[in-house]
């Protein structure tokens, strides 16, 4: 069928107002890669800023010489390969077992687990426990308590039970335990399912803010996001914003754009890659069985 | 064939001749599913740490908490947080309410974003064009509230920002979207939209993709032009997956946002800004009230597992698969 003349301006419009939203969407995303590379003057001018029209990296060079800025990021990246990697091999571990229908007493399991999707004791006795359980400023406390993701497990274990289960049986018969299955059959079928549960856990573990501000009051083990807080939100990071040194306290807005994109690139730049997995894992997790 | 071989094989384990009791029945079926067992021991003591440990420390809403003493220690009080709280506190009315209306003004308009936007998506011709938008539009999705605030917060400035610069463009008066009360909840429902709409539409755009082509050609066929063909056939074809959501979200009023709020609120808006999870934390945590805002927690939870609950009960009658 030859589209109409109506149908063309349909689309023409119906193209202009989507890249409308799409500018809207990175607008801000450039907007201030633009000015963390721009002069004092140029980074205070009231208007657009698309690209820097003049161009220093002063406030770069300020935020890459922090060490504690470095300090967050190596333990940003420690608890998002680490927590990613303990929190599959739990989630593992878990829905292998409620996905098989002969564990006994598998009901009785599924429900303590599922309870805690809807009712738990809150922030204040969570709080006092961690502190009781000595994991007050340790690195731990960021991998340990949100070790079983429940939402991702219970998809993983909804994806090992759609796996045939002649696969297993046959293998049953030449004599392979469950540790076996799981190891050398179920998983190896999964990798997929896998693959997205790790994007979740590691984009969900790199923005973490809340369980550091919580319970983490030593500065060398705290995460990237809470150096970020402190220098554009709170605004309580004297020194790296550079109002000591008469010389940088022209570059605040700078800094603050710098620090930003900082903690922005590393997700900007895995992106256009693994984007398909967390769709096809969204679709996935939002299938029921 | 293997079916057979199984039933062999079981049917060895079974008992022969031999009078077992319950018990000894059971402790057969985990013997043999062993290794099942032992994987799940290390998650069970997670779930009975994490998860039912802090169950514990809600018997706090009922005491007057003293660290010295313990949870255990701490006297009872009985029932005088909650007549603290519903018939004294000045603050839990405001919470309460503010938590609420945030919830309802998120629900009415950023829950119809990305439905429309998925309409219009599914609309495009051009299959590149589409692709590159819905990428770029689930960008703000995997940044936290923390990276976003901080660009919103350029953003919205009302001496820098360019969208005041594009107010002042069009004659309006520079606006305080951040610290003015009359803005600060229509900002955070603005800025919710930015983060979430594209990566909403993934949902529908699924269930709109499997709506058969033959519908629309008998439609066409019959002369219905676009709004009709969407109103009669696109519509009532993703009505189930709509439905669904909505009434999750109903599911979730009691959670305001903490992560986007927290980041964008100041003193200058706590009248209209501060909801249930941001006061727990700053008079719980920051002030060390325990016992109050355990109360507060546990008021929280409940009224959220009976919505979720019933939620349910509704999707189920509906003749939908339910979350439970």
């Amino acid at each position: 069928m030859k589209p109409t003349t109506g149908e063309n301006i349909f689309q023409a419009v119906l193209i202009v107002f989507i890249t409308l939203m799409c500018v809207a969407m990175i607008y801000p995303f450039v907007h201030i890669a633009s000015i963390s590379v721009s002069s004092p003057a140029e980074a205070s001018r009231f208007g657009m800023h698309i690209y820097p029209k003049e161009v220093d990296f002063t406030a770069w060079k300020q935020v890459l010489d922090q060490k504690k800025i470095w300090i967050g990021f190596g333990n940003s990246v420690f608890r998002t390969v680490v927590g990613t990697f303990l929190t599959l091999v739990m989630m593992a571990l878990c829905a292998y077992p409620l996905s098989r229908k002969y564990l006994p007493h598998r009901n009785v399991y599924t429900m303590i687990i599922l309870f805690t999707m809807f009712f738990g004791g809150g922030i204040i006795p969570t709080y006092l426990l961690i502190r009781s359980l000595g994991l007050m400023n340790s690195v731990w406390v960021y991998i340990v308590p949100g070790l079983v993701p429940t939402f991702s497990m219970l998809v993983l274990r909804n994806f090992f039970m759609s796996i045939p289960a002649e696969l297993e049986e046959s293998a049953k018969i030449d004599g392979a335990n469950d540790v076996r299955i799981l190891l050398s059959i179920v998983l190896p079928l999964s990798k997929p399912v896998l693959a997205t549960l790790a994007l979740w856990s590691a984009v969900g573990h790199w923005n973490s803010w809340f369980d550091a501000m919580l319970y983490i009051t030593d500065e060398s083990k705290q995460v990237l996001q809470t150096f970020l807080r402190n220098i554009v939100i709170t605004n309580t990071d004297a020194e790296t914003l550079g109002r000591s040194a008469v010389a940088n306290i022209r570059y605040e807005a700078s800094i603050k754009a710098a620090t930003i994109m900082f903690a922005v690139l590393p997700i900007l730049v895995v992106y256009p890659f693994l984007q398909k997995y967390f769709v096809k894992g969204t679709m996935i997790g939002s299938l029921k069985g | 064939m293997n079916n057979l071989n199984i039933a062999k094989i079981e049917s060895v384990d079974k008992p022969v001749g031999r009078k077992s009791s319950k018990w000894a029945a059971t402790w057969r079926e985990y013997r043999k599913s062993k290794y099942l067992f032992f994987m799940l021991i290390p998650v069970i003591a997670w779930y009975a740490i994490f998860h039912y440990g802090p169950l514990y420390g809600i018997l706090l809403a009922f005491k007057d908490f003293s660290p010295r003493l313990g949870i255990m220690g701490s006297p009872w009080v009985g029932l005088d947080h909650f007549k603290f709280l519903f018939f004294q506190s000045p603050d839990f009315m405001r919470i309460f309410r503010n938590t609420v209306l945030i919830s309802c003004y998120h629900i009415i308009f950023g829950f119809p974003a990305p439905i429309i936007l998925a309409l219009l998506l599914n609309e495009l011709r051009l299959g590149w064009f589409k692709r590159i938008a819905q990428t770029i539009s689930y960008l703000p999705h995997f940044f936290s509230w923390v990276v976003l605030s901080g660009i919103v917060i350029v953003m919205l400035s009302p001496s820098e920002g360019p969208v005041n610069f594009l107010l002042q463009l069009v004659g309006i008066e520079p606006i305080y979207f951040l610290a003015d009360t009359d803005y600060f909840r229509s900002t955070l429902v603005g800025t919710g939209i930015w983060k979430e709409v594209g990566f909403g539409t993934i949902i529908y755009l699924a269930a709109l993709s499997g709506i058969d082509p033959a519908l629309y050609e008998a439609a066409v066929i019959d002369g219905a032009n676009r709004i009709k063909q969407i109103w009669y056939i696109t519509l009532p074809s993703i009505l189930p997956v709509i439905t669904i959501l909505f009434i999750l979200s109903l599911g979730g009023i009691l959670n305001a946002g903490f992560d986007q709020i927290f980041n964008l609120y100041n003193p200058a808006v706590y009248e209209v800004a501060d909801i249930i999870d941001t006061y727990v934390y700053r008079v719980g945590i920051l002030g060390a009230q325990f016992g109050l805002t355990t109360a507060v927690g546990l008021f929280k939870n409940v009224i959220g597992i009976a919505l979720v609950l019933s939620t349910n009960y509704v999707v189920k009658k509906m003749g939908q698969e339910g979350v439970l």
